[in-house]
C-alpha cells in the first residue's frame, strides 16, 4: 500500500471521535477514586477515633504526604501520556512528597527519645499496611495503566511506575485513615514500601502492556 | 520547519478534529512529507524502510490524535511519534537480525519478492477480518469513497465506516505490537 493510499484511509475515517485523552484522565481518576474507596469501606475503613486524630498533626501530616504524591503522580502521568508534551515540571513535582516525608522524619527524631525511634518505626500494623496498601491501589492501577495505553507514553516503563506511584498515593490517603502509626518513622518506612510495590507492578504493567 | 508551518499544521488540525475531512487530508500530507525527511535523515544505514516508519507513524497520529491538546503546539506531538514509531523500527530489526536465519535463505530463494507489496503495512492487512481488508483495500488502495464501497458490497455506510475504523485501529495496534512480520 503507498503512502498516499494509506492518507486516503485515514481521511475517510477522520469523522471517528474518541474522548480527548485529558478529559478521559479526569473520569479515571475520579473512577479509581470511587473504586479504593468501596474497596477500603469494604475491608478495613475509618479508624474508630477518627474525629478525634483528626485534631492531631500526625495523623494528618500522612494524609499531606500522600496527597501531595498523588498529586504530583497525576500532573505527571498525564504529561507523560502525551506525545511531546514537556515533563519535566511536573517530574520535578515528583521530588515534593518525599522532601515532605523527610522534612517530616527529622522534626520526628528531634521530638522523640532515641530510645522510642524503634518502636515508632515498627509500629503495630506494618504487615496491615503493606498488605492493603496494594490491595486498594490494584484497582486504580489497572484503571491507570488502562488509560496509558489510550494515551500514547513514548516512555512506558516510566509511565507505568508513575501510575503505580498514583495508584499508590490513591490507596495510601484511604489507607491513612485506618491506621493508628501516625509517626513520620513509620509512614516513611512502611508506606513507602507498600508504595514501591505497586510503583513497580505498574513498571511491569507498562513493560508488557502499554504497546501502541 | 517555520513557526508558520507550525501555525498552520495546528490550525489544520483543529479544524480535522472539527470535522474538516479536507483539512485532515492537507495536514496528513504535509505531515507526510516532514516525517519522511526526519526519518530519511535518521536511517543511515539499511535494514530499516523509511517509509515502512512514514506509514506506522501516520496510523500512529491518526489513532492517538486525541492525545493531542489542541491548545499545544502539534509539531512536538508528531516528531515525538515519530521517533518512537523509528526505534521501535530499530528495535524490531535487531531482534529479527538475531532470530531469524530462514528469513535469509527465503530472499535468496525469491528476490523478487522485494517489492512495494513487501510493506510491512501489507503483512499487517492480511491480519484483517475479510470484512475489514475489502473496506480498507477499497478506501485506500482503489481510492473509492465511503458511498461507493458501501454500494460495492451492499452493505450500509455506517457498516463500512465501522469496518474502516476497526480495520485501522486492529492495524495500528498490530504495529504496536510487532506482530506483522514473518514470525
Amino acid at each position: 500500500m503507498r503512502t498516499d493510499d494509506l492518507i486516503k484511509a485515514l481521511d475517510a475515517d477522520a469523522r471517528s471521535k474518541a474522548m480527548p485523552l485529558q478529559s478521559a484522565w479526569w473520569m479515571a481518576a475520579g473512577a479509581a477514586a470511587v473504586i479504593a474507596a468501596i474497596v477500603f469501606l469494604l475491608t478495613i475503613g475509618p479508624r474508630p477515633d477518627f474525629m478525634v486524630a483528626a485534631h492531631t498533626m500526625r495523623f494528618l501530616s500522612k494524609f499531606v504526604f500522600t496527597i501531595v504524591l498523588a498529586v504530583s503522580a497525576f500532573a505527571l502521568i498525564r504529561a507523560l501520556s502525551t506525545p511531546g508534551a514537556p515533563t519535566s515540571s511536573a517530574m520535578a513535582g515528583m521530588i515534593a512528597a518525599p522532601l515532605l516525608v523527610a522534612l517530616a522524619v527529622v522534626l520526628e527524631l528531634l521530638a522523640v527519645p532515641e530510645a522510642d525511634w524503634g518502636t515508632r518505626m515498627v509500629g503495630s500494623n506494618m504487615m496491615i499496611c503493606m498488605g492493603f496498601i496494594p490491595l486498594i491501589g490494584i484497582g486504580p492501577l489497572a484503571i491507570f495503566l488502562w488509560m496509558l495505553r489510550y494515551g500514547a507514553p513514548t516512555r512506558p516503563v516510566l509511565a507505568g511506575a508513575v501510575a503505580g506511584l498514583l495508584a499508590g498515593g490513591l490507596a495510601a490517603t484511604f489507607y491513612a485513615a485506618h491506621c493508628f502509626d501516625d509517626s513520620p518513622l513509620f509512614v516513611a518506612t512502611w508506606y513507602t514500601i507498600a508504595i514501591a510495590f505497586l510503583a513497580l507492578l505498574g513498571a511491569l504493567g507498562g513493560r508488557f502492556f502499554v504497546r501502541w | 520547519m517555520t513557526g508558520k508551518d507550525e501555525a498552520e499544521l495546528s490550525r489544520l488540525m483543529r479544524a480535522a478534529i472539527a470535522g474538516d475531512e479536507k483539512a485532515y487530508a492537507d495536514f496528513l500530507r504535509r505531515i507526510a512529507a516532514l516525517v519522511r525527511g526526519f526519518v530519511r535523515r535518521k536511517i543511515v544505514q539499511g535494514g530499516v524502510d523509511p517509509e515502512d516508519v512514514v506509514q506506522e507513524t501516520l496510523l500512529a497520529i491518526h489513532v492517538k490524535r486525541h492525545t493531542w491538546r489542541q491548545d499545544a503546539p502539534v509539531l512536538p506531538w508528531v516528531y515525538a511519534i515519530a521517533r518512537f514509531k523509528l526505534i521501535d523500527a530499530f528495535r524490531r530489526r535487531g531482534r529479527r537480525i538475531e532470530i531469524d536465519v530462514d528469513d535469509i535463505a527465503e530472499t535468496f530463494a525469491e528476490p523478487e519478492q522485494e517489492s512495494v507489496s513487501e510493506r510491512d503495512i501489507n503483512r499487517a492487512l492480511d491480519g484483517l477480518s475479510p470484512a475489514q481488508r475489502s473496506v480498507v483495500s477499497a478506501v485506500s488502495v482503489e481510492g473509492q469513497s465511503i458511498g461507493e464501497t458501501a454500494a460495492k458490497f451492499g452493505i450500509s455506510e455506517t457498516a463500512v465506516r465501522v469496518s474502516l475504523h476497526r480495520g485501522l485501529a486492529a492495524i495500528a495496534k498490530r504495529f504496536g505490537q510487532g506482530r506483522f512480520g514473518r514470525e
